[in-house]
């Protein structure tokens, strides 16, 4: 290694190739555009391009791929949920995560630590002792674990949090992991680009023109664009892209922030959650604690950043590991989530013809970013909605039959 | 801090207060569908704006309504029910 990196310190051209080509213009039409080139868009541009061979597709992005909530998360991704849509569905992705560096040739330092959620109360025992058997029964590793199994794995944990609700046991899920998201975005990018799929960032779009309820069109500040099929994965901007087709959704916004330490030597292996103290921390590769916590109190479309926040989440992280207490935050940032009444996305096709929508993904979106990719390649390929979506259809609400998900990052229990 | 006008006690920490959703006229139940029902029950207008928005006061017990730019994190003014104009 040292010997090649000596070799491009001498060379004049730039060693690594860019991640993808940046395209000139937009062409007239296109057989699919997807709105939004973060992780989801990205993943459903990949697959259809691989895997149902429709490689005449734009991915539009108003900003830098994954400059939405792909690059703000707190990169977790486990399948321990509680309904056995939601299981079912995050454990299709845990498993395409497993391989992706491999098909990317790309390292998305994906590794798996081990993801407690801690219990404070009976209540929340009860729901962990719930989701354990729910996880068991769909294949996926889950388990509830006493005071001692915890202590064994997570040494400088205070179990007591300073007699303040102390833990009474947990749901430990092995295989939750850790993998750096933007390169999630820049692989999906890569092989999609590679494939003939075209990345157009920068562009923002401005209107979707629909006749006959079907779409035919989609006006960007970059001109109109002809195709009868839209995909739209934009996370936290849904509820403007919606509106262009006259489609009404449950989807609010709500900001929600995030933080990281200083870098220190590694000591947290685990990934550590706890709903009572709206809390998640784990630490990165690079030795910071990447902490996050529970969405803003109130509705907002901003991605500022809070002291009341820093107090709260730094005051939550002290009663769990006191001896944090000369660590210093080194950034904090917040991202948008789009959050749905049942905890659940919202993806398939709409009542619009051709208007597809991969959506409502709040505080659970990273983790699904390869199976939301994959069963919307799917649906949008043969307009018809894959099988483990089926549930998470927008129409599940005028028909009242919401999904109930209550596994979810920063939700009480 | 961030600071809310409550209507009855004046400026106050936005910690004392809590959120309460999107202002949103109920149709009547006995007159209506299941899809306007479902609609009421469950959409939202999600996108950016100036919005009316339900706020409670902890401390007093106050509903109110409050304008809030849900881009800037401004809040515009706030009132009690009984002064919204509905022809907005």
């Amino acid at each position: 290694m040292p010997y090649r990196l000596l070799r491009f310190a001498l060379n004049k051209k730039y060693a690594e190739p860019p991640m993808f080509t940046e395209p000139s213009k937009l062409k007239k039409s296109y057989d699919v555009v997807i709105i939004g080139g973060g992780g989801h868009g990205l993943a459903a541009a990949y697959y259809l391009a691989r895997d149902h061979g429709i490689t005449n597709v734009a991915v539009i992005e108003k900003n830098y791929i994954g400059s939405g909530g792909t690059g703000r998360n707190t990169a977790i991704v486990r399948s321990n949920y509680l309904t056995a849509e939601g299981v079912n569905f995050y454990d299709k992705s845990v498993k395409l995560f497993l391989d992706l560096s491999t098909e990317f040739n790309l390292n998305l330092f994906y590794s798996e630590r081990g993801h407690f959620t801690l219990a404070h109360t009976d209540s929340a025992l009860r729901t962990m002792r719930w989701r354990a058997e729910v996880n068991k029964h769909m294949g996926v590793e889950s388990v509830l674990v006493d005071r001692a199994f915890i202590k064994e794995i997570i040494p400088e944990i205070d179990l007591d949090c300073r007699h303040n609700m102390p833990v009474m046991g947990a749901l430990y899920h092995p295989p939750g992991a850790i993998a750096r998201h933007d390169a999630v975005a820049w692989g999906y990018g890569r092989g999609a680009n590679m494939r003939g799929v075209e990345i157009h960032q920068n562009t923002t779009v401005t209107g979707i023109e629909v006749k006959n309820n079907k779409v035919v069109g989609v006006k960007t500040n970059k001109g109109l664009i002809q195709t009868n099929r839209i995909l739209s994965a934009v996370a936290g901007y849904t509820p403007s892209i919606t509106k262009m087709v006259g489609l009404r959704t449950p989807i609010v916004i709500h900001p929600l922030q995030a933080c990281v330490t200083e870098p220190m030597k590694p000591w947290l292996n685990a990934i550590v959650v706890s709903a009572s103290f709206h809390l998640y921390i784990s630490q990165s590769s690079r030795g910071e604690l990447v902490m996050g916590a529970s969405l803003d109190p109130y509705e907002l479309h901003s991605t500022r950043s809070t002291l009341d926040f820093a107090e709260g989440l730094s005051g939550h992280t002290l009663e769990l590991f006191p001896f944090l207490s000369e660590c210093k935050i080194l950034r904090q940032w917040a991202g948008l989530s789009d959050m749905t009444p049942d905890f659940s996305p919202i993806m398939g096709k709409t009542c619009v013809e051709g208007f597809y929508i991969d959506a409502g993904w709040g505080t659970w979106g990273f983790k699904a970013t390869p199976a939301s990719g994959k069963t919307m390649a799917f649906t949008v390929a043969n307009d018809q909605n894959h099988e483990i979506i089926q549930p998470f259809n927008l129409s599940r609400f005028e028909q009242y039959e919401l999904v109930g998900e209550k596994g979810a990052a920063s939700v009480g229990h | 801090m961030k600071i809310l006008k409550c209507p009855i006690n004046g400026p106050r920490p936005i910690q004392e207060f809590i959120f309460g959703g999107e202002y949103r006229p109920m149709p009547d139940p006995n007159n209506t569908s299941n899809e306007t029902w479902a609609d009421y029950v469950f959409n939202r207008a999600g996108e950016p704006g100036i919005k009316r928005e339900w706020w409670y006061h902890l401390a007093s017990g106050t509903w109110f309504i409050a304008e809030h730019d849900t881009v800037k994190d401004v809040f515009i003014k706030t009132y009690l029910l009984q002064n919204i104009t509905e022809d907005e």
